[in-house]
């Protein structure tokens, strides 16, 4: 029951504010759907402490059904939950960060007159979200998957007269779809494999996978996937790469992030919950669901620390010269579900998983905070326009420090001083290591240097914004107001889980409670010895993220604060490098020239020549014009004088008479 | 009860409604209400009688339910009425979706209201006929009949260029239907019988399978329409009356897919089998080609029938991928395609009927005076995306996976269809509906009236019902389509062993 309601109030306040949200006016349908949320937030703490921190309830997954869906041959799967510790986890990570966001977005869309609608899309992308991690298939986990892809697109078109707005929502739902494309397939796949698409199944019937067993089967074809005749191990890693295709989409990773900067076109509350705390880790959340399958596939998992190492060096490069506050957050959340995704490709899913739980905290933390801090400047995004902003909105300062030092990962190592990030992100780091593949080691050099621009671009955002002196106008300097308490709040709420929630939970996530925390959620192979491994690593490598911490952090305090004419000078000497990292590595322009211009004119192409001028000028209109041609011709023959008919009808009598003469006589 | 003849009824009901109208005389206003109050009253009454048959319908039997036979012609040729879980379902989509074409045209047709509405009732006659027909003939009588109505309804009330596209209709279809016949003939003479029940089980050799399939083939390609005979559709479309555009796509596209199954599939299985690689070739053209073809469109009705032919890809492929989730997913897709796609064109019909007319560029930022309008079209617009929760998914999803069992580049090639139709589907959407208002002409539209909600906010609602819920179709189609499956793969086998025994 508890489970339903978590689930179903959402969509309840959805229901209530978007059908009757013109009513019952917008201040009923803000308090509605938050005061829903409060209640959900509550029952799934309720929830976590139930499950996940209780002791030696033994292995049980609790099962939920709801309704029935779609039964068609052996293809069977109905509407259930699956609650276990890693649902329980999302759900307090989902509901705690929408809580807080409905609560800001009181004060943050205050002058919005459309916030009925806002507030109906929030709770409507609780409730998809909700559904994706209770999934008990992968149906219904698609069924969350595209819902929660529909409230981002709603959301970030919400100021639907930008035209801007417009297309990043569509660009957002379009690329998602790429992802999907290969998760539609990577599912049909494992109901091929498996005979089944729900979790219990695939989890039982992957153990027969396992490499070690049946030596005899091993070189048999189970499956021929696109041409390639593959047998049960080569199966499963193509089948995981489908999958990881979606993840990568839903979570913007390398190749398929670039909606991500753009979805910035939305109201930053919904970046917060959307775009940095929840949707965009269903991604990790699926390979975390999925382990017991990853698992078994080597090959995969490799493929899924080289995007991920990729994602987090990347993200990070295009990070350190954005000038747009809020695109400076997202592209960091990119380089840290890389971090993510290293984390799930080296088998350390408790890592991945623990990472997601802080990085909800401190991320949401700094968009909230970015929120106020637009909210302070009149809606003014370029970090250019700010500066010295630290004495007017004193809060939001502090709030925004204690978040960048969660993200940059401040603690000092061996002990358990830190801020939340400093536990999740060195595990990973540490864990990269100690993994000794060669990927592995690429990985983890990559994630060194990805810390150190994650230090100098949080350090030059932090500089930029509160430092200095104003470069904003003095008509808006003249107006900078701190947030009011509705704002306030949040922000405080999630101070405390970016300084707290490394320190509190690490034991559990990734360390001496591991196996009593996660009760079998998350898979791995008895030969899967991260979880040992790392605590092992040499001095040296537990101190390089924080040196790549301090080098950051000081290269960004010389840069804009000690001698603040060098990024210039940088800037101006290496125009190419500058240019290619502003720009994006420039794959929008690339992308928009291979995919969407050639579309566009490969569609032109067959709808002209194809359609109208092959198929149609053969088809229908050739046989009509040639009917007409014949019609011409017999026309023609009918003349109007009698004497032409005449003329023609003795020929006709001759022939007839010549005719009948000539067979007589045979 | 049960000796009632439901079948004729629910067929020859609507002939009630015209021979009253052939009584109503239409002048001024009071004849004008005369002529709508009896269409309406007819269709709706038509659809409540229907439901009986789903409500009688016996999911476990997985034969013909309801059956009717006289003895008609003295020729051997019968009066044979059933259904099965195959065809049951079409006939009540049919019925349902008669009213709404109705209150479509309440407005709408100005001249010769009184022969518009005769020609959709015979139009609702002969289509229904079609479904519920087990004897071939019958149903080749009511296949080619449907062409009639249809034909002057886009002729006499089309737009602009409805003499070109209502001939187009005409030539393409006609091509097909003569070879058709000849097939009929064929199967006549080798089975000496026309009933549906015994050509079913009759197994007609390999040989001739071939030439019947591909005769058959060619009708009901065209109805369907596949790649490369589809261009009759969009400008049938674009002509036709809002109303016609609903029964166009509704229905009479999905008279193609019913008789794949019915007659393709079920009775030549081994020339199915042997042209399966061909049909999921065109099909998987069908959804590539066509969508981007649809991209490109500046007109809404043709966008919308472009995207039409992409997701009857879907259908045949589903179809000949000749599996449960393959035929399950194909009877959806065909049921949920005449939901959305006839819901799609109300849609069109109701911005159509404000400004007259359907090019894209016209509109833009309609989200501002017309938000219920809005609402309905986005809710539509996802279905038609494919978005899980609205039935647009299930049958899409259901055929990918039913063809990935049986080819899986087949089913790469379909998947792209999820990219390409969120493509085209969100790009119209942003265009007709975001954005500021800024078009002068725009200004003054209304949001939609009350006649508009009744016919679009069921159709919405069951969109999403049958997305979430789509058990009752499952539970009808189940039995008949396992029976077709297995007799299927029991003529493979046969086949096969018999071409053992040969070598």
């Amino acid at each position: 029951m508890i489970y339903k309601a978590i689930v179903f109030l959402p969509l309840i306040g959805f229901l209530i504010a978007g059908l009757f949200g013109r009513s019952i006016g917008a201040k009923a349908s803000e308090y509605v759907t938050s005061g829903l949320m409060i209640v959900v937030a509550i029952l799934s703490w309720i929830v976590f402490f139930d499950v996940a921190m209780a002791h030696g309830s033994g292995h049980d997954v609790i099962k939920v059904s709801v309704l029935r869906w779609v039964q068609s041959g052996g293809l069977d799967f109905e509407w259930a939950f699956r609650i276990d510790t890693l649902t329980a986890v999302m759900f307090v990570v989902v509901n705690t960060v929408s809580t807080l966001v409905h609560l800001y977005s009181i004060g943050y869309m205050h002058h919005d007159p459309h916030r009925p609608r806002f507030f109906a899309y929030l709770s409507l992308f609780t409730f998809a979200m909700l559904m994706l991690v209770t999934s008990d298939n992968l149906a219904q986990m698609f069924f969350g998957w595209e819902g929660v892809g529909l409230a981002s697109y709603l959301l970030i078109g919400f100021w639907y007269k930008k035209p801007s707005a417009s297309a990043a929502a569509m660009k957002a739902f379009i690329v998602n779809r790429v992802g999907d494309f290969g998760f539609v397939l990577g599912i049909s796949g494992i109901f091929v494999l498996f005979g089944s698409i729900n979790f219990e199944t695939i989890f039982a019937t992957a153990q027969s996978y396992l490499p070690a067993e049946g030596a005899a089967d091993a070189g048999q074809v189970v499956i021929n996937l696109f041409g390639m005749h593959l047998d049960k191990g080569h199966a499963l890693t193509g089948i995981c790469l489908l999958l990881f295709m979606g993840a990568m989409g839903k979570s913007a990773q390398f190749l398929l992030h670039t909606w991500l900067p753009d979805a910035m076109e939305g109201p930053t509350p919904v970046s917060a919950l959307i775009h940095a705390a929840t949707m965009v880790t269903a991604g990790v959340f699926l390979v975390a669901r999925m382990s017991p399958v990853f698992e078994l596939s080597p090959d995969a998992l490799t493929v899924v620390t080289l995007i991920g190492a990729i994602t987090a060096f990347f993200a990070a490069t295009v990070g350190l010269v954005q000038n747009d506050i809020k695109r400076v957050i997202a592209y960091s959340t990119c380089s840290q579900l890389g971090y993510m995704f290293v984390a799930l490709g080296l088998g350390a899913y408790g890592a991945a998983v623990f990472h997601l739980f802080t990085h909800a905290f401190f991320k949401a933390l700094l968009f909230l905070g970015a929120g106020s801090v637009i909210h302070a400047v009149d809606g003014e995004q370029d970090m250019r326009y700010m500066g010295g902003l630290r004495k007017h909105i004193p809060y939001t300062f502090w709030a925004m420090t204690i978040g960048t030092l969660a993200l940059t990962g401040v603690g000092i190592p061996g002990t358990m001083l830190g801020f939340a990030g400093f536990f999740s992100k060195d595990v990973i780091i540490e864990s990269a290591y100690a993994s000794h593949t060669g990927v592995a080691s690429f990985a983890f050099t990559l994630l060194v240097i990805a810390a150190l621009f994650t230090s100098f671009y949080s350090w030059r955002l932090a500089f930029l914004t509160f430092f200095g002196k104003p470069r904003a106008s003095s008509d808006v300097m003249h107006h900078v107001h701190e947030s009011p308490m509705i704002m306030l709040f949040p922000l405080a709420v999630l101070t405390v889980g970016a300084i707290f929630a490394g320190v509190v939970f690490e034991g559990y996530f990734f360390g001496h409670h591991y196996a009593e925390f996660w009760k079998g959620a998350l898979f791995t192979l008895p030969d899967n010895q991260i979880l040992e491994e790392f605590h092992h690593v040499p001095l040296w490598v537990k101190w390089s993220p924080f040196a790549a911490m301090l080098t950051g952090f000081v290269t960004a305090w010389y840069m804009y604060i000690k001698s603040p004419s060098t990024p210039k000078r940088l800037a101006e000497n290496h125009r190419v490098l500058y240019q290619f990292l502003l720009n994006k590595w420039y794959f929008d322009e690339l992308y928009d020239f291979l995919f969407v211009r050639s579309a566009k004119a490969l569609g032109r192409f067959l709808w002209k020549k194809g359609d109208v001028a092959v198929i149609d000028a053969y088809g229908p209109n050739g046989i009509a014009a040639r009917v007409a041609d014949i019609t011409r011709g017999v026309v023609r023959l009918q003349s109007g004088y009698l004497y032409h008919y005449a003329f023609a009808m003795l020929i006709g009598v001759a022939a007839l008479v010549t005719w009948m003469m000539l067979g007589s006589a045979l | 009860m049960t000796d009632w003849p439901i079948l004729s009824t629910v067929t020859f009901l609507p002939l009630v409604g015209v021979l009253l109208l052939l009584l109503t005389r239409e002048d001024g206003p009071f004849g004008r209400r005369n002529i709508l109050n009896v269409s309406l009253l007819t269709t709706v009454f038509t659809f409540v009688v229907s439901l009986f048959i789903w409500i009688g319908f016996d999911n476990s039997n997985p034969g013909f339910q309801m059956v009717e036979k006289h003895s008609w012609l003295g020729t051997g040729i019968s009066y044979h009425l059933g259904v099965d879980g195959i065809s049951m379902l079409f006939v009540i989509l049919t019925t349902f979706l008669m009213p709404f074409c109705v209150l479509a045209s309440w407005d709408s047709i100005q001249k010769r209201l009184k022969e518009y509405m005769i020609a959709f009732l015979l139009l609702e006659v002969v289509m229904v006929g079609v479904f519920v027909s087990l004897d071939i003939v019958l149903f080749y009588v009511f296949f080619e009949a449907t062409l009639v109505p249809m034909f002057i309804i886009i002729g006499v009330w089309g737009g602009k260029d409805r003499v070109y596209a209502s001939y187009k209709f005409f030539l393409y279809t006609l091509l097909g239907s003569v070879l058709m016949m000849l097939a009929i003939m064929a199967m006549y003479w080798q089975a000496g019988t026309t009933d549906i029940t015994e050509l079913l089980k009759f197994g007609f050799p390999a040989g001739m399978q071939t030439w019947l399939w591909l005769a058959f083939f060619a009708s009901f390609a065209v109805k369907m329409p596949m790649w490369p005979v589809h261009t009759w559709l969009p400008d049938a479309h674009v002509q036709a009356p809002t109303a016609g555009s609903v029964i166009l796509a509704g229905v009479m596209l999905k008279l193609g897919g019913y008789g794949f199954i019915r007659f393709s599939l079920a009775m030549f299985p081994l020339a199915s089998e042997h042209f399966a690689p061909f049909v999921f070739g065109l099909s998987v053209l069908a959804i590539i080609y066509t969508s981007l073809v649809a991209l490109m469109q500046e007109d809404i009705k043709k966008l919308i029938a472009y995207s039409s032919v992409a997701h009857m890809g879907y259908v045949t492929m589903g179809i000949f991928a000749a599996n449960q989730q393959g035929l399950q997913g194909a009877i959806f897709q065909m049921l949920s395609h005449g939901i959305v796609s006839g819901a799609l064109f109300l849609c069109v019909g109701v911005i159509y009927d404000r400004l007259h007319t359907r090019d894209i560029a016209a509109y833009g930022g309609l989200v501002n005076n017309m938000p219920k309008y809005a609402v309905a079209f986005m809710i539509l617009t996802m279905a038609n995306v494919g978005l899980p929760g609205t039935s647009g998914f299930v049958g899409e999803f259901l055929t990918i996976i039913g063809i990935f069992r049986v080819n899986t580049w087949v089913a790469l090639f379909a998947a792209t269809g999820v990219i390409l139709s969120a493509s085209y589907a969100l790009w119209l959407y942003r265009r007709v509906i975001f954005g500021a208002l800024e078009k002068e002409s725009l200004k003054g539209l209304l949001d939609l009236n009350t006649r508009e909600k009744i016919i679009l906010y069921p159709l919405v609602a069951l969109t999403i019902f049958f997305g979430v819920y789509p058990a009752p179709v499952f539970d009808a189609t189940a039995a008949s389509v396992d029976l077709l499956v297995n007799n299927y793969s029991a003529a493979l086998q046969a086949a096969e062993k018999l071409a053992l025994v040969v070598h």
